[in-house]
């Protein structure tokens, strides 16, 4: 089946079953590998993107659920790799390994956007969903609060 | 159990600094990672322009020096570290200092010039930095030695600092004579510096790669695309060992994409810790169009003799073991068995942990695109040169046909030492014709998982008018796959008691047993390490106090211990429900302490506040990398103590996906701080493994300390730790 998908504002064709995660429609259909599959049921968090704004596990979402609707992955979030949590990871030296990395951002990204001064409390919530095998937690935390002016 | 309390939480920004080390070389927050950018996205690509000076080294005319790195970043650093070691010796300022992955086709073909490719039990900085420094003050005196010749000047007059040449009125650049360099053949190698001329190593110097993975740009096997690949969905025998019996590819040879199904062979590798299983691919145009028809198509398999094994019978008979004598026995020091029959006072205790397994973030994958000339691989590894000669070994290939690419990699922990992907990759691309990317789910990521195998531990010993240990016998059970993995930091414990006997047994098993950061000592830690404390508490002492005394003479233990008396704060007096563990595990050459912290509530609920590291690896390079890989190494560990263990049925592993083997998430890690201790005494040791084996014991000890209760198996969530 065809339809269209706007990713990173930019309208793409594409050819697939709907019922195809919007994850390897990104990745293998569209061509942008930013975004990474690691478990494909929600649990780690390393394929966060964001449809209209929201944190959402693009690995158990169909990709037709997304027609009309806005996709943000890792390469859409800044035209230039600044946005405040990427300055911030580079300034903690976040990313290990980095493949969890990008999930990390687009999750840290959406709590900003919907709290720009979060509490630990909140920070713990949105970012639970988010596994590092490294362990870089206290470093994604601390970049979120550089990020946010709260440090 | 473990719930979180954030009013109690603390946040350290540069704890590396705690111990000593210069803070210098920080990062600018605001630069623009495009001009910062030490390392491509697609690491293995060299760049252009650059004289080559040798193989591991280039110098543009503008002064960049591009490093060749023969080992795999997969987070610990390696990037930085070869790199930092090349400009230490070479001199040059660290902001003109690039990274690329250095080809494994050269080093195979060209009289191993790197010495050795591989990444595994935190060698890179113990064991590869002679070579390595070597490299970078050859090349020095190289430049040295080409000025020297156009100056007219001795090469003794001639002075090499932060890529300036210089000789009384004389001045160059040392891209001006890097050209004139790769000329010049010495007479005599120079010797590396002493660690006391170090102007780079030993300060905080920011990892190389970390802007290409804060914008999606970095590129892991699993992101390479080359033209007219395809893409293979595997799945080995679930009982490992076992046979593909048959298939039945007509069910789906007509859905979308769907290319066609190759059955896998068993072989034996050519690395000795993993196989390639029997199994079957699904290729098809798309991953999840593989991975779909796969999960549709009929296969049915001769499971084998494992299916016998499980949690059950694993641990049933490991029980009745560790009631007999064994055949592998070390008296470390005499017999302690008159000694043991003889005391009146005795403490014994066994302990257990499971089988645990890698889980990297990425699931295994590889790209291997074979032509007439040559074969492209791209493929998780932790060395490319291992990776390179099993394909060879695959395809009935000469190696130097092979070109094995370094690329990120999604987490490496062992599984990368011999992983069997790269190997499917090669037999499924040459059944098909065209390029194939192999992706492994994670269902089959933890299905084939190349364990970490259970341990079980017993030990007795008897104690003195003082309180001290007068003999002791330690009896571990492991697994017939790698026995002597449950020997590790057993048989070789620092304590010195007088009459001290070591006997291993092995239960029988199928499954496959791969390396697993810290092998050994990270089970075997949690065994030893709480077993001091039961037996200094027993006899009176306070257990940091026990080790002090039991490790009199041991300078390395010394240092760290005493490092830690002075900046843990540790105390085993505080307010029940609060308590302090230590513990100490000496493995990968480096002595390495932990202090816990925790509070447990009445009802059970375990919060660990906090784990400070004492390192004595001999040197640290570079703190701020090294304090990165003892949290990494905490919260690693602390995962499978915690919440961890494979379930075995059936001779198969069936825990399925995450859900259902937990691991640690941001609400429940603990705040870690590092120290150093280092004895400079010519001695090195590793970052990045060594802080996880003490951690799960310091943590026993604390939650005894605070509640009562011995911990003495893991995972710990299935204790009850509630008191009144």
């Amino acid at each position: 089946m065809s339809f269209q998908l706007n990713i990173n504002g930019k309208t793409h064709d594409v050819d697939i079953e709907p019922e195809t995660p919007l994850l390897w429609v990104i990745r293998d259909s569209v061509g942008l590998t930013g975004t990474k599959f690691g478990c494909g049921i929600a649990q780690c968090g390393a394929c966060t993107v964001h449809i209209d704004g929201k944190a959402v596990k693009s690995c158990s979402v169909n990709a037709a659920t997304a027609v009309g609707r806005k996709v943000t992955t890792i390469e859409g979030l800044s035209t230039d790799g600044q946005h405040p949590l990427q300055v911030a990871w580079i300034e903690h030296t976040v990313p290990q390994c980095g493949y969890c990395q990008s999930g990390q951002i687009m999750a840290a990204a959406a709590l900003l956007a919907k709290s720009p001064k979060p509490s630990d409390r909140e920070i713990d919530s949105a970012m639970a969903g988010n596994i590092c095998r490294c362990g870089t937690y206290s470093e994604i935390r601390a970049a979120i609060k550089t990020a946010a002016n709260i440090g | 159990m473990t719930k979180m309390d954030i009013s109690r939480r603390t946040f350290i920004h540069t704890a590396a600094a705690a111990g000593g080390g210069m803070i210098l070389g920080f990062s600018i927050p605001g630069i623009s990672p495009a001009l910062a950018r030490s390392v491509m996205p697609e690491g293995w690509k060299d760049p252009a322009g650059g004289v080559e000076i040798s193989a591991w080294l280039t110098i543009d005319t503008d002064g960049t020096v591009t490093v060749r790195v023969p080992h795999t970043e997969m987070g610990q650093g390696a990037l930085t570290s070869v790199a930092m070691f090349i400009a230490e010796e070479l001199d040059v300022p660290w902001k003109d200092v690039k990274a690329v992955f250095a080809s494994a086709n050269r080093h195979i073909t060209q009289g191993e010039e790197y010495v050795n490719m591989s990444t595994y039990g935190s060698n890179l900085v113990r064991n590869r930095h002679p070579h390595i420094l070597q490299a970078g003050a050859s090349a020095r005196e190289r430049l040295k030695e080409a000025a020297a010749l156009q100056w007219g000047v001795a090469r003794s007059a001639v002075t090499a600092k932060q890529g300036v040449l210089s000789a009384g009125a004389n001045k160059g650049t040392y891209g001006e004579f890097a050209s004139a360099a790769a000329a010049v053949s010495l007479a005599e190698e120079p010797k590396a510096k002493e660690y006391l001329d170090w102007w780079l190593l030993g300060t905080d110097v920011p990892r190389m790669d970390v802007d290409i993975k804060t914008d999606g740009s970095a590129i892991y096997p699993i992101d390479v695309v080359v033209p007219g690949m395809v893409y293979a969905s595997v799945m080995s025998c679930p009982v490992p060992n076992g046979r593909l019996k048959s298939y039945d590819f007509d069910v789906i040879k007509n859905r979308p994409g769907v290319i066609q199904a190759v059955a896998l062979t068993q072989v034996k590798d050519k690395l000795g810790t993993s196989d390639q299983m029997s199994g079957i691919a699904v290729v098809a145009d798309t991953f999840y169009r593989a991975k779909t028809a796969l999960e549709l198509m009929p296969v049915e398999w001769d499971l084998g003799e494992g299916v016998s094994l499980s949690t059950e019978s694993m641990e049933a008979e490991a029980q009745g073991l560790l009631g007999m004598d064994a055949e592998h026995v070390e008296e470390v020091r005499g017999d302690p068995r008159p000694v043991l029959a003889a005391s009146d006072k005795i403490v014994t205790a066994d302990y257990q942990r499971p089988t645990e397994s890698h889980v990297t973030m990425e699931p295994a994958a590889a790209v291997v695109s074979i032509t007439k000339d040559r074969v492209d691989v791209w493929s998780k590894t932790q060395t490319v040169q291992g990776t390179l000669m099993l394909v060879a070994d695959q395809l009935g290939r000469p190696p130097g046909d092979i070109f094995v690419h370094g690329t990120s990699q999604g987490g490496g922990f062992g599984f990368g030492s011999a992983h069997p992907a790269p190997r499917q990759a090669a037999e499924i691309a040459q059944a098909v014709g065209r390029p194939v990317k192999v992706i492994w789910t994670r269902e089959e990521d933890l299905a084939q998982a190349r364990t970490r195998p259970p341990v079980w531990g017993r030990f007795t010993a008897a104690l003195g008018s003082d309180g001290l240990p007068t003999a002791m016998l330690a009896r571990t059970v492991g697994s017939s796959r790698k026995p002597d993995f449950a020997d590790r930091v057993i048989v070789d414990q620092h304590y010195q008691v007088p009459n001290y006997r070591f006997e291993r047994h092995a239960i029988k098993s199928h499954l496959p047993v791969g390396y697993n950061r810290a092998p050994g000592a990270n089970s075997n830690g949690f065994l030893i390490e709480q077993f001091a404390d039961e037996m200094a508490l027993a006899g009176g002492w306070d257990p940091l106090d026990w080790r002090i005394k039991m490790t009199e003479g041991n300078e390395r233990w010394q240092r760290v211990l005493a490092k830690m008396k002075e900046v843990c704060g540790y105390s085993n007096d505080l307010p029940k429900g609060r308590g302090m563990g230590v513990a100490v595990v000496e493995a990968h050459n480096a002595t390495v302490g932990a202090c816990a912290t925790v509070e447990v509530t009445k009802r059970g609920n375990l919060y660990i506040e906090k784990i400070h590291i004492v390192s004595n690896t001999g040197y640290v390079i570079n703190p701020r990398n090294a304090h990165e890989q003892n949290f990494s190494s905490v919260v690693w560990e602390l995962s499978h103590a915690l919440t961890g263990g494979l379930d075995i049925k059936g001779g198969s592993i069936t825990n399925g996906n995450l859900d259902k083997y937990a691991l640690m998430r941001m609400p429940e890690a603990p705040v870690v701080e590092s120290s150093w201790a280092m004895s400079h005494d010519g001695w090195w040791g590793g970052f990045g493994e060594t802080a996880a084996p003490p951690t799960p014991p310091a943590v026993a000890n604390a939650i005894f300390a605070a509640t009562g209760k011995r911990v003495r198996s893991t995972p710990m969530i299935k204790h009850d730790l509630s008191w009144s």
